[in-house]
């Protein structure tokens, strides 16, 4: 595929998903934020951020997996996950978050769980479309062209 | 700085983020500002430290609260601003925006994802000058350096207040004076502001760690000998002289300890648990009249918390003070009662006050922080009420100054002297406890000067700024009632109005302009308060509020219009070069020149100052307006609030003009250099 077609793609993909609300506008920021002169920036931030997602999963789910749960640390957690995703531009996973803490407050065990399972969802989601975006990328990138802004 | 005339300039060195201030500030400000970046999520950690870059700022990232304070002390100068995360496994963002504000005294800005209105509010009582929800967006970041230049502005005017800087000002005033007559504001400020710093010795204002009065700063040993003597002494004997004699420093002031012992007591009323005082001041101060003032009835309490904690002003007193000032109608109905509402901070609704006749209700919108003590004499039971409200916890002082005579504005004098002295403590959560330097200056008004409030709230710390509890506004309210002098014009002057100028209130189109300007200058968080947000939110450390003058002489309301040409820029520039104390505020000081100044070229008391950064505003501004517009009225007796400012230096000043029969607006005022010419009061 030429370089203009794989341009286009990435744009339609990447507008897409702002559509779909699966990332936002921080996340255009972000794409910004890499043109001034890091361009590894946002592949580093992403990897951060999956990284550090994937470890809090963990732990939300061996806390809920306890004889007692302690819904405070959970919470906690999950605030955490909600900061990160916030600042990444992960809105959907960012929202699910927001519910799953209502459920903390509520201390409900079903809720928790459930909730667990949806924000689970939402970040392999937004994690594959991330990852699928940036291979666009770096396609267009091996054929010698530049990755076009999102607007 | 933004050469050109002071007005035009304002409102674009106000907003943009670019630092003009060339003599002030070297050129590439605020690029290399040396930020402290604290939060323990790796994303957003990296992501703030790419922003920050990008905004060519000077980044160090930790994410671990212990961490941070031990790089902090270790380099004591070496940071200007630290933002740091609410949440943190380790620390609480608070406790540590507490410790920086106690013992480096830098602005500290809170962030979280959290936007609860309790969390936020907990920023601005312990002291934080800011306060950004996440996601951070570059445009938040980039005008972060705001905080940095107010406090440093603060701590300049109190190192002036508190020296002998005041005399030499007095001096220069006249030479100010002239320079400032000439429209060419940028002219005179730069050549004020050179003599001030030749004369003053001030910090350079390139390297912030040259000051000509040394700032001291609180390292962790001198703060350990320091705790040491008050415990020796007992907290209740704790008095900066004693605990200066046994803590034995040389190079050490009383004034140093005074305002450290300020902090500290909030420190520690603020560990024990304010809400208990806060009930039983909030009752004996707050009146009927401060109803409408309902929701700053919290503030208010910490506010009188302080000052009962500090002894320094007794509930009676206080309460006396209330009577006798309510007990003194004041001439003028429509005296405005400039309130800092450190509200302001968050929106620029309420720095839009329109003094006169709407003002009292829009004071009552705009939720004035709590006044210090100073209660008016002579204002209008709404206006004291306003005045409570806005008046900060923080020893500012109102002053106020009666048009009718001045035995209320000594009485009242006499109380923000009391209050003043050390005392200026702005909420008792902040660390950063603006301190108003002993200033209670004896203001005398010879004219129908109402009393003017003016909170000026040492805001050391806050500030969002790191460590800088959050800037407590101090709101300080001058309010003038202009009502004798014909030369009297209605003018107000938003004394250090957070983010916009919360008092401007002339009447005319002159304050739209300000206010407008000065909004976009400001890019505070809804949370920041007036105060300065030293600390990063720190406890409600109020810096100096607001104060808006508010000359109510309709008669010169048209003359007021566009005459002040006072621009935040001016303003900002003079606060820049300040040099930087340690949590004192001396935007006052610095403010109110560059309202003077403005203020002279005005003519006509068209003194409006333009609180662009809330705290220094307020204190040199309300002090600056009422000198000059005492024009003939009798004497009058003008509280100011020790804010910084140097208030000898504007006690003098009205002194002066009392005694001299003076001209209005006849720029004798020695305040700071700055002259101004036919400031009707």
């Amino acid at each position: 595929m030429e370089v203009g077609q794989l341009q286009r793609r990435l744009v339609d993909y990447t507008k897409s998903l702002l559509t779909e609300g699966i990332l936002d506008d921080q996340f255009t920021q972000l794409q910004k934020l890499q043109d001034e002169g890091n361009p590894g920036f946002l592949v580093e931030v992403v990897s951060l951020f999956f990284e550090d997602s994937e470890k809090l999963l963990n732990d939300i789910t061996r806390a809920l997996d306890q004889q007692s749960v302690d819904f405070k640390m959970v919470d906690a957690h999950v605030h955490q996950l909600k900061g990160s995703s916030s600042s990444m531009g992960a809105q959907k996973l960012k929202n699910a978050c927001v519910t799953f803490r209502s459920f903390c407050d509520e201390q409900s065990m079903e809720g928790c769980l459930k909730s667990l399972q949806l924000v689970k969802q939402e970040y392999y989601d937004v994690k594959n479309k991330v990852e699928t975006l940036f291979k666009m990328e770096k396609q267009i990138v091996a054929a010698g062209g530049s990755v076009p802004k999102t607007e | 700085m933004n050469p050109s005339n002071g007005k035009g300039s304002i409102s674009t060195a106000s907003s943009s983020g670019a630092w003009k201030v060339g003599d002030v500030v070297p050129d590439q400000f605020p690029a290399g500002l040396r930020v402290l970046v604290v939060d323990d999520d790796p994303t957003c950690l990296v992501i703030l430290e790419k922003m920050l870059r990008n905004c060519l700022y000077e980044v160090t990232k930790c994410n671990r609260a212990e961490i941070a304070l031990s790089l902090l002390r270790e380099n004591k100068n070496g940071f200007d601003i630290v933002i740091s995360d609410v949440h943190m496994p380790d620390m609480d963002g608070f406790k540590l925006l507490e410790h920086i504000g106690l013992e480096m005294d830098l602005p500290v800005i809170m962030m979280s994802a959290d936007d609860g209105k309790h969390v936020v509010m907990k920023g601005v009582t312990h002291g934080a000058c800011d306060y950004l929800i996440k996601p951070v967006r570059i445009e938040a970041l980039k005008t972060i350096w705001q905080h940095v230049v107010r406090k440093r502005k603060n701590e300049w005017k109190e190192l002036d207040q508190s020296g002998s800087v005041e005399d030499g000002d007095r001096q220069q005033k006249p030479s100010d004076e002239v320079e400032y007559s000439s429209s060419a504001n940028e002219g005179t400020w730069k050549s004020s502001k050179k003599r001030k710093d030749e004369e003053e010795d001030t910090e350079d204002r390139d390297d912030t760690s040259t000051l000509k009065k040394p700032r001291v700063v609180w390292s962790v040993e001198l703060h350990q000998q320091f705790v040491a003597a008050v415990n020796q002494l007992g907290i209740d004997k704790a008095v900066p002289k004693k605990i200066l004699e046994l803590m034995n420093v040389p190079g050490l002031t009383r004034e140093n300890v005074a305002s450290h012992l300020q902090k500290y007591r909030l420190y520690l009323r603020r560990l024990s648990g304010v809400s208990q005082h806060h009930g039983s001041l909030n009752n004996s101060f707050i009146s009927a009249q401060e109803a409408t003032f309902g929701p700053m009835s919290s503030l208010n309490g910490l506010d009188l918390q302080t000052f009962a904690v500090t002894g320094q002003l007794p509930a009676q007193s206080l309460a006396t003070l209330q009577a006798a000032g309510l007990g003194r109608p004041t001439a003028k109905p429509g005296i405005p009662i400039p309130l800092v509402d450190q509200r302001n901070l968050f929106g620029f609704e309420n720095t839009k006050p329109r003094f006169g006749e709407g003002q009292q209700q829009h004071m009552s919108s705009v939720k004035p922080v709590n006044l210090l003590h100073g209660i008016p004499t002579t204002m209008e039971p709404k206006q004291l009420a306003n005045l409570h409200q806005s008046a900060q916890p923080l020893g500012s002082m109102n002053v106020q100054v009666n048009a009718h005579g001045g035995h209320s504005g000594s009485l009242l004098m006499q109380m923000g002297q009391t209050q003043s002295r050390g005392q200026i403590l702005n909420e008792s959560a902040g660390s950063h406890v603006p301190r108003l330097p002993s200033s209670v200056g004896h203001p005398v008004i010879s004219n129908g000067i109402a009393g003017g409030v003016i909170g000026i709230n040492g805001i050391g710390d806050n500030s969002r700024g790191i460590g800088y509890n959050q800037v407590r506004p101090t709101s300080s309210m001058l309010s003038f009632p202009m009502n004798h002098t014909s030369e009297l014009a209605t003018n107000s002057f938003p004394l250090g109005s957070t983010p916009g100028i919360s008092n401007v209130t002339s009447k005319g189109a002159f304050q739209d302009e300000i206010n407008s300007e000065i909004k976009g200058s400001t890019g505070l968080m809804p949370s920041y308060d007036i105060f300065n947000d030293l600390h990063q939110q720190k406890s409600q450390n109020w810096e100096l509020h607001s104060a808006g003058l508010q000359f109510s002489a309709s008669q010169n309301a048209n003359r007021v219009q566009g005459n002040l040409d006072v621009s935040p820029s001016v303003l900002v520039r003079q606060g820049y070069s300040s040099s930087q104390t340690s949590g004192q505020n001396r935007n006052v000081s610095d403010m109110g020149r560059a309202v003077f100044s403005g203020v002279e070229s005005t003519q006509q008391g068209n003194a409006q100052i333009i609180g662009q950064q809330h705290n220094n505003f307020l204190v040199d501004n309300p002090v600056r307006v009422k000198a000059e517009s005492i024009p003939d009225a009798g004497s009058q007796s003008i509280l100011f609030p020790e804010n910084n400012f140097g208030q000898e230096d504007l006690m003098s000043a009205l002194l002066k003009q009392q005694q001299g029969g003076i001209a209005p607006a006849e720029s004798e005022f020695d305040l700071d250099g700055y002259s101004i010419d036919n400031i009707p009061v």
